[in-house]
Order: C-alpha cells, then structure tokens, then sequence
C-alpha cells in the first residue's frame, strides 16, 4: 500500500448526506474482476446523462454538466468533502477503489459508515472527521474561492488552508495512522503472529469443538 | 467477572491478542465467500505466494450474478458469467468445506444458505464480503460485513485486525399486532433511529416481542440491523435457536450437540450488563411500514402520508426530503395508499426464507394480481427454500395468482443480473434497500414486507394488508 504522510490537493466539495456505495460506483461495475479502473464510473449515475455499462468508452459518454465533478474549477480535485454518513450501505470495496483510482487520495465529512470507513483505510485513502461546523465552514470556503486547495498532514493529524491561516486537528487510531504513514500491509504484520494464531485455535477448537 | 453482554461474550471468546490502542486480532470461524467481493482476494492471495489458513471454515456460493430463469442456457452476460466462472476456479484451487456452485442444488444466497445448511451456529464470528452478513447474528453469532482487503486477509491469516465497537440495546416490549412483521418491526425501527443511529455499535435486539420471532423473523432483523448503521445485529439464544438448528447438516449431533447446547444456553445478556445506549420500543404501536423514499429511514406507516418539505426546518434533511420525492416521482403529503407500482419482487436476503414465502402465499391464494402490475415475481432465497415451497404447493399458489416463480439468487434486490426496473418504474419490494438506482438506474423501490408487498401486487397499490385476511 502507498503511505500517506502529507497531502496537498484541490477540493471538491459534494453536498449530499447519507452518500451510499451504490451512488459512489453502482453494481453494474462491480461484474470486474480487478481491483483497478473504476474511476471513469465513479458516481456513475450523477455524472453521466446516459446509462453506464462496463465496456463503455468513457470518451463516448455524456457527461452530466449539473454534477460536481463535472465543473471545470474541480478538475483535478484530491480531496473529496462530504456530508454525514458517507460511504453507508454495501460493503463493496470497489467504492474507496473507485474514489482513489479517480484520483482522491483524502476525505473530509462529519462521519462516514464503519465499513466504508474502514476499507478507506486499506487503500491508502484517508478518511478525515471534522465537527459539523468545521465541515460547513469547508463548503462555504470550496464554495467561495475557486481553486480551494487543504493540505491534509497525518503525522500532525491536522488539515490546514493553503495560507496556514486555518488549522482544522484531527483524530485518528492509532495504530490505523501506523499502517497508513508506513504503507504497512496488514496481512503481513498479522502473519507476525502466526504461532498466536495457532495456540488460541488449539484452545478455541479444544473449547467448542463443533466450530471446527 | 462482571456482568457482560452477548456483544462482550462473543468478542471477548475470539480475542487472539490486543494492540495497545485496543485494536484486537479476532479470531474468525466462519468465512462465508461469493463471486462479488472475492475475485480481488484470491488474486491478492496468489500474488503474495500465500494460501488460506483454514479451508474448512469457508463456504462458498454464488448469487449476486446469477440468472432466475433459463438455467439450462447458463449465464448469459459474459462479465457475469467470468466473475462466477472465477469464483469456480479458485475454489477448486484453493478448496472450501462446502461450495454450492450456480444451479446446484442447494445454492442460494449467501445469507440465507449459511443458517440453512447450520453452517452458521450460535457463539461463531462469522464474516462474508458482504454487508447482510449482520443476518447471521440472529443465532447468537458475532456476524459482520467486510470489504475485499479484508476477505483477503480472513482468507489468508483466519483474522481480522479490529476494534470493538459500542453497544446497543434495542428492546421491543408488548407483542407484534396480527399482520405486522419482524419487516415491519425494523423498518420501524430504521424509521426512528436513522440510518445512522446504529453506526459504531453492535445492536442486540430483546424483548418480548424479538423472543417471540421465529429464526425467519429474528434474521430479517439482524440482516437490517446494517441499514441502521450497525454492522452487526444480534438476538440472545434461546429454544428457538436451538429447535431451529437440530438436525441440520453442519449443526453437531449425538454427544457434542449436547455439549454445544449447554454452551449454547449461555450465551445471552447477563442480568445488569450494561450498554452504551439502550433504545425502547412498543411493539403493539407498530403497524405495516412502506418507505417512501431513498433511503430505509424513509418509512411511513400504512396509515401515514408523505413527508412535507416546507415543513422541515432543518436544510439539510428538507432537501434530502425534496430530493427523494423528486427521484420517487412523489408528491408532499400523498398518503402512502395512494401509491401505485409497477413491479413486485419477493425475494432478497431479508425476505426469501420459506416462512416469507409462506406469508406471501397466504394473502395471494385465490386471489390475482391487480392489471396495471407489469410483473410481480417470488424469487426464493435458496434451492431449499425453492424445493421446500414447492412441496408445499406455494409455487402453484403465486402463478395461479398471476406471479412468476423464479430460480433462487439475489435478482432484483441489487440488479446485477436480468431482474431490474426500468427507469422511472415503481417497485414494491420485501429487499433491503431503496437507494437510488439501486433495483435499476431510475428505478424506484418501495421497502415492504413479504405480506405487504403481496397485498401491493393484489390492489395494485399499497394497502394495509390486515384488510386482506
Ligand atoms: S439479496 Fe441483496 S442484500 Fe442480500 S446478499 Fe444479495 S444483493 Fe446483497
């Protein structure tokens, strides 16, 4: 996985509560087999006038000129923010895929779906928490001034304006910002463990031998 | 020890080791795998050079992609039928305990093969690549969705890297009036505590009226408990459970069904354990429930009428009202009666199950289904269910009524296959969610019970059910 340390990148703002996965990159392009090029049919529904199938030549489609990411001063964007509950819904990981391979490398809202939340972080995408005010204050500025740009710093846990002059801080766990500062593969670090692993089955499957 | 939860019990039971920040490896016993979200996985476990670390703990099938009918022509959409063909392929490569492949017998939908074949059993943590996951909670069972990245990681360390969520009690008090449903029930639920009232909590779901649900009923709940946010539901042990899961194939039998139902018995709340939010309900205040909208939150009773904008103070929610009535083809204050569909779809994880099918049929027998209704289908959750239904004449009983009977799969209650609403098609529907798009780009999806969407099909428009009994 690709670290992340400090980002710097163009805001885009999407004003919508309860943003759910099937909006972000709906079922007919979760039939792919590969983990990459989902970004032409992310929001898929919202930013074309015709209907995506896997296959189409994204050059071929009519974009939609009302959706957010489809205006020019966006273009480019990196950082995606977002109202209450992003992500909810289905559990399909094609939806941070999407976002990243589309060129998101952060997110900002007030809260986001556990699951969504968590894939986020598999996948090198950070998903910032700002109070509601804080994420209000956002859309006014992205809103305001075009070419609105934040710098997002993990290791500082803050998300600052490009003057420096505003400085959002930021939670995050722990041992979630290790993985993504070191790019650390969770499976590896689990396969650390491997002869813990091992003894809790012996005692698990001694316990409740059914569940073997 | 302390008083504990069930939530407590089951986390604390599969805790390999800890992080200081509380991030737990929790031991995972049951890996429920379809074609969807597992392709990415096993191609990550290859290219790493690594292999599963318990076949035996997998079980296998494929749903969301296959067709309900013609089964003899095979999966015709050639991206549909590679993502199944592959999930033969790795399961044949790397093995599984049991793999119900497209037009086996007992395939189905993932959630409602696992209960059915007693793959899923009370004090397991059970995972899928998929959000219903949180169904299987309804045996008493730690049951939660995952994303991809961590389908691999089950796949290849038989953990998962986590920290325990908060707890939540809903307790439902009072009995479930005639006609009202465990469907009914959580979306009523959904409709008071939000979409995201559960989000960071395990709910447990008690109470008189939760204990007098059958199994059907308990897991059309959990599987919801994920449209509130929660990632996982889940109902304490009882004879229920226990009656329900007697004799199934993976369930033990002889001296280690005694042994596993004496543990069994103990996994319930503790008397004064305590939650981090206890919620209240009335049973006896619930009546049928339709959603209006665009999202499960979106609920009116039968009775009810649609929301008015103008009178919504707070601006986010007013346009999240005016922005669902617009994509529903709705007007304010329209009561809920008034609605009339198009389509009509039994079927989907929530709502398949033979007691589903059962309450359907009782409302359809001798009746037929209303003109204006372009299609009214009843797609069972499984083979068995399917094989089960047609024993007991249900199949004859829904195409004398003017239904189509369909092979089992998930169908229209995501659209990845042929079963979808056009645009601009209204859709009663016994599935989970009434997203944008989510039945078919423009479609729109009305969230019902069995019975209710049954009664729908009959009248041709939504209708309290109880006047059809
Ligand atoms: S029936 Fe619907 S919700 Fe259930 S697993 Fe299939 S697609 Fe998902």
């Amino acid at each position: 996985m690709e670290p992340f340390r400090i980002h710097s990148g163009i805001v885009a703002p999407l004003d919508r509560a309860n943003v759910d996965t099937d909006a972000i990159i709906p079922k007919q392009f979760l039939k792919s087999i590969r983990r990459s090029g989902f970004g032409p049919n992310l929001f898929d529904a919202w930013r074309y006038l015709d209907r995506g199938e896997p296959g189409m030549d994204p050059a071929s489609r009519r974009p939609n000129p009302d959706f957010v990411l489809n205006q020019p001063r966006y273009r480019g964007a990196s950082i995606l923010v977002a109202r209450r509950n992003f992500g909810c819904g289905s559990s399909r990981e094609h939806a941070p895929w999407a976002l990243a391979d589309y060129g998101f490398r952060a997110l900002i809202a007030p809260s986001y779906a556990d699951i969504f939340f968590n894939n986020c972080f598999k996948n090198g995408l950070l998903p910032v928490v700002l109070g509601e005010r804080d994420v209000e204050r956002l859309f006014a500025d992205v809103a305001a001034f075009p070419g609105f740009s934040l710098t997002i710093d993990l290791e500082r846990q803050t998300v600052s304006t490009a003057d420096g002059a505003t400085v959002f801080a930021f939670e995050v766990d722990t041992f979630r910002r290790q993985c993504l500062l070191n790019g650390w593969d969770d499976i590896g670090l689990t396969l650390r463990h491997a002869d813990a692993i091992r003894a809790f089955e012996a005692k698990h499957f001694a316990d409740e031998p059914w569940l073997a | 020890m302390s008083a504990r939860t069930l939530y407590d019990k089951l986390w604390d039971s599969h805790v390999v080791r800890e992080e200081a920040d509380g991030t737990a490896l929790l031991y995972i016993d049951r890996h429920l795998v379809h074609e969807v979200t597992s392709p990415q996985a096993y191609e990550g476990l290859r290219l790493a050079g690594r292999t599963p670390w318990r076949t035996d703990s997998i079980v296998a099938t494929a749903d969301h992609n296959t067709p309900t009918t013609h089964w003899d022509e095979g999966i015709r959409d050639p991206i549909s039928r590679t993502q199944v063909e592959t999930l033969d392929a790795n399961i044949a490569a790397f093995g599984a305990k049991a793999y119900y492949p497209f037009r086996d017998a007992r395939q189905g939908i993932v959630h409602v093969i696992g209960p059915e074949s007693g793959a899923t059993l009370p004090g397991m943590t059970v995972v899928c690549g998929d959000s219903h996951t949180s169904t299987h909670g309804a045996f008493a069972a730690l049951a939660f969705g995952i994303g991809t990245s961590e389908v691999e990681h089950v796949l290849a360390t038989q953990c998962l890297l986590m920290k325990k969520s908060r707890s939540m009690l809903i307790r439902v008090d009072g009995t479930l009036p005639r006609g009202v449903t465990a469907k009914d029930l959580v979306l009523a639920i959904i409709g008071r505590i939000g979409t995201a009232g559960g989000t960071g909590h395990a709910i447990e779901f008690a109470g008189e009226a939760v204990r007098a649900l059958s199994m059907e009923g308990r897991m059309t709940v959990c599987n919801m408990a994920i449209e509130a946010g929660a990632r996982a539901g889940m109902v304490a042990v009882d004879d229920t459970t226990i009656g329900y899961l007697k004799g199934r194939s993976f369930a033990p039998s002889g001296d280690r069904w005694e042994r596993a139902v004496r543990h069994w018995r103990t996994l319930a709340s503790d008397t004064g354990a305590a939650f981090d939010t206890t919620q209240v309900f009335d049973a006896r205040a619930v009546l049928p429930q339709v959603t209006w909208g665009t999202s499960p939150e979106m609920v009116v009773p039968i009775d009810g009428r649609l929301p008015d904008p103008d009178r919504e103070k707070n601006g986010e929610r007013r346009e999240g009202i005016e922005r669902a009535l617009a994509y529903m083809g709705l007007t304010p204050n329209l009561p809920i009666a008034d609605v009339s569909i198009d389509k009509v779809f039994i079927g989907s994880c929530t709502n398949s199950r033979i007691e589903d099918l059962r309450e359907a049929a009782a409302v359809v027998r001798g009746r037929h289904v209303a003109d204006s209704v372009r299609l009214a289908m009843v797609v069972p959750g499984s083979g068995r269910v399917k094989t089960q239904a047609e024993a007991e004449g249900l199949d004859s009983t829904f195409r004398d009524a003017g239904f189509e009977w369909r092979e089992p799969g998930c169908s229209m209650c995501l659209a990845m296959n042929d079963d979808r609403l056009e645009p601009g098609e209204r859709c009663a529907s016994t599935s989970n969610r009434n997203f944008e798009g989510r039945q078919g780009a423009g479609g729109r999806t009305h969230l019902v019970s069995p019975a209710m969407a049954a009664a729908a099909a009959i009248a041709g428009h939504f209708v309290d059910v109880r006047r059809l009994y």
